[in-house]
């Protein structure tokens, strides 16, 4: 729709500001009337109704609510309203904000498989405290015909509560029994069924014991352990979610000289886009029109920009550092090499897959060894009898006794503890197995570039040059947003330097700054923009009016906390190892400074993930912790693998666990953590098969009355729960 | 023990109040946001001009 064709009905004085961005709005709203905004720096009651009360205000704004726990604003907007003018607006009251894909958060809007379970975990829990108080009664000596019928009523609640309750499990087992696989699951929907169909046999004889209690009970301890697990991943999953909804997939493509705003989907080849400074390539795609640098580190590793003039190629992924760009797009979507490559991850076999839960490892010695005992125990009772009610009544008490709530309690108790802990640290851990893998890694490799550096150059060489030079410096870096003339400001500032007089400053973009001082020429930049001989390490060079060249040279800045966590791994024996694709100068220096022995330099992607594969192939358990699209195959590859927040979406994907904060320090604490969280797992399980121990001989022997049950299967079942909560 | 023949049907009803109430309040997306909710009690704004 052309901005001609479009009547002026517009309601939002901010959307009047011109034509284009009528044109851009309307674009946006008949897709997505709903709004979502990231909301970092919001903390209490003020916050939220400043920030309902301004929005609220905005002309076509219908509601908006601010969830504090996710720290996020949902809007629902009369289509002409855009997350730009309400980032704005918020801004101007003082509150971060940042606009957040409503595509991509779609997904986690709402957990209805929490809400599912946490539906079935009431009912069960209402059931079993219900048939709990009958079950008393009868221990107490409730007797006859008053026994009877509150067996009655309970096995008229038990019934279909547990059809209800109990589903997750059964679905469970039986995808298990399908496939030809036991798992947790199968003991527990045996123990229950056998339960519910012996305590009815027993109810329509008038006998004296019934287990409907313990059912019950056996399926709310469960449920328990199943929705804790699975808020810590529900929690996990949303966080990581937010953090690919940051980026916005919008690109500018221009029509007969006119911009709009478009989704990057809608993009085709041979469509013209624009890439303003500090944006990123959309799309794979030939340069037509302008000049720059480009950042390619978090393709390949290397930190030096790339200067970019028209038909060079470039690939989406890439930053555009100080220029417009406009570039024919080749290829597009799925077509890119940022997919292309980020579809290789998918391919390579991952660590994750080779790796059994702790859980699953317990379910196999422990079900296959429960139902032989349970077997046993009925035909070792029905020779001795010859009465199949008193054999059948014994194996269903072995299977209850034998408890696998302690089993099902005993991970799932842990690891949410343990998430939780690390969560506060800064870290979430998005793949269920992540803790355990983590406690055996005895190797890191850690990627350079954007992991253990952040990113920014920082400026080496300050000291080597008089006063006036590096305030002369300071006063052209000053008229750029290069992240060099950034670098050269922040230094030159922090040691008192105020900016030299210029007139006419002016950036040339691919090339650097210009400007007169006193009528005479002085420039900043390339070294061949300045006349001068390239360096082999990053540099900007400044030429003199009297025709001199004076070197700036820069290193990359180094994470914070990088010096902390590789010491810190290296004092716990862990073997620390650097591979990056940057040159072999940049990676020895970064290894030497931080103490790291082994070093590889200008590795292609393809040889850090098989690095990483031979040193598996070792034994060894590697913990990768790498950003870039280079490093993925990588951490697709590794045992476990960490990326920081700052790490692109394909990166962070293919990671198991994500670093919130830009500080690295927390890999370090998250390996003991890792391994306390794995001891006391263990400690469960030793715990669990304590109380079977004392518990299993007195089932067989027949001595095992519901009361009995009902005690070991509570007490061990809230003996786990508090180990787990030790590790908090 | 003529007592337990509406004793009974009275706990049951008590009980079954609670899990109605619970479910209502998980329909109504009450545990979506409960730091959230936790803070809006402090607020007056929310009493002067209670939603429609």
């Amino acid at each position: 729709m052309t901005v001609a064709m479009r009547p002026n009905v517009s309601a939002c004085p901010a959307c009047a500001a011109g034509p284009a961005a009528e044109a851009l709005a309307e674009q946006e709203a008949q897709k997505d009337a709903r709004l979502a905004l990231s909301l970092p720096t919001i903390h209490c009651a003020a916050c939220i109704s400043a920030v309902e009360r301004e929005l609220n205000k905005q002309p076509g704004v219908k509601t908006a609510r601010v969830n504090l726990t996710l720290k996020r604003a949902t809007i629902e907007a009369e289509s002409d309203v855009t997350a730009q003018d309400l980032v704005s607006v918020l801004e101007g009251i003082g509150y971060e904000a940042h606009e957040l894909d409503a595509g991509t958060l779609s997904a986690t809007e709402n957990d209805k498989a929490g809400r599912d379970l946490l539906m079935r975990l009431a009912v069960a829990g209402f059931a079993s405290m219900n048939v709990m108080l009958l079950s008393v009664s009868v221990w107490s000596g409730a007797e006859a015909a008053t026994r009877d019928m509150f067996h009655w009523i309970s096995a008229a609640i038990a019934l279909p509560t547990i059809i209800f309750s109990g589903k997750p499990f059964f679905v469970s087992a039986w995808s298990a029994l399908k496939n030809g696989r036991l798992n947790m699951d199968v003991p527990i929907v045996l123990a229950i069924s056998l339960a519910v169909m012996t305590s009815l046999w027993e109810t329509m004889l008038s006998g004296e014991h019934a287990y409907f209690d313990a059912a019950l009970t056996l399926v709310f301890f469960l449920l328990t352990g199943r929705y804790l697990d699975h808020r810590t991943r529900a929690v996990a999953r949303s966080a990581a979610e937010e953090l690919a909804a940051l980026e916005v997939p919008r690109a500018v493509r221009i029509i007969d000289g006119e911009e709009h705003t478009v989704q990057v989907t809608e993009l085709s080849v041979g469509d013209l886009v624009l890439v303003r400074p500090g944006g990123r390539m959309p799309v794979d795609g030939n340069i037509v029109e302008g000049q720059s640098e480009l950042d390619r580190s978090l393709l390949t590793g290397e930190t030096l920009p790339v200067f970019a003039e028209p038909g060079l190629g470039v690939s989406a992924g890439e930053v555009n550092l100080t220029g417009p760009l406009v570039i024919r797009a080749t290829a597009v979507g799925q077509e890119t090499s940022l997919h292309r490559m980020a579809d290789l991850v998918a391919v390579a076999e991952s660590g994750r897959s080779r790796y059994t839960s702790l859980a699953d490892k317990a379910a196999r010695l422990y079900a296959p060894g429960v139902h032989i005992l349970s077997a046993l125990a009925f035909v070792g009772w029905y020779i001795y009898t010859w009465d199949v009610r008193t054999a059948l009544n014994i194996a269903a008490a072995v299977l209850i006794i034998t408890c696998p709530c302690a089993l099902g309690l005993a991970v799932p108790a842990v690891t949410t503890a343990a998430s939780g802990r690390l969560f506060r640290k800064g870290m979430l851990i998005k793949h269920s197995t992540a803790l355990e893998r983590l406690a055996q890694v005895d190797t890191v490799v850690f990627d350079k570039t954007g992991t253990l550096t952040a990113g920014t150059p920082e400026l080496t060489n300050l000291g080597d040059f008089d006063q006036d030079d590096v305030s002369l410096a300071m006063a052209l870096a000053m008229g750029s947003s290069h992240p060099l003339s950034m670098a050269i400001v922040s230094a030159a500032s922090a040691a008192g330097i105020k900016p030299a007089k210029l007139s006419d400053i002016e950036e040339v973009p691919g090339f650097g700054t210009q400007a007169l001082l006193n009528g005479q020429r002085v420039r900043l930049g390339r070294a061949t923009w300045v006349g001068a001989t390239a360096l082999a390490q990053t540099s900007a060079f400044l030429a003199l009016p009297d025709g001199t060249v004076r070197a700036f040279t820069f290193t990359d800045s180094l994470r914070d906390g990088a010096e902390e966590a590789v010491q810190a791994l290296l004092e716990d024996g862990k073997d620390v190892m650097l591979i990056s694709g940057d040159t072999t100068g940049a990676v020895e220096a970064l290894a030497n400074r931080l103490g790291i022995q082994k070093w590889i330099a200008e590795a292609l992607p393809e040889d850090k993930a098989a690095k990483v594969q031979a040193l598996s192939a070792k034994g060894k358990h590697v913990l990768m912790v790498g950003d870039g699209l280079n490093d993925t195959a990588a951490l697709a590859a590794a045992h476990v693998s960490i990326s920081p927040a700052s790490a692109l979406d394909a990166a962070r994907v293919a990671s198991d666990i994500v670093l919130l904060g830009s500080d690295l320090s927390p890999i370090a604490d998250a390996l003991i953590t890792a391994r306390s969280a794995i001891k006391r797992i263990r400690e469960n399980f030793r715990i669990a098969t304590v109380y079977n121990i004392i518990a299993v001989p007195l089932a067989i022997a027949g001595l095992c009355s519901p009361l009995i049950a009902a005690l070991a299967m509570s007490s061990s079942s809230i003996t786990v729960s508090l180990n787990a909560l030790r590790l908090r | 023990m003529e007592v337990l023949s509406y004793l009974i049907p009275v706990s049951l009803f008590l009980g079954g109040i609670g899990l109605a109430f619970f479910i209502y309040t998980l329909k109504s997306d009450q545990y979506s946001d409960p730091e959230g909710d936790a803070r809006r009690i402090l607020s007056d704004e929310y009493d002067d001009h209670p939603k429609p």
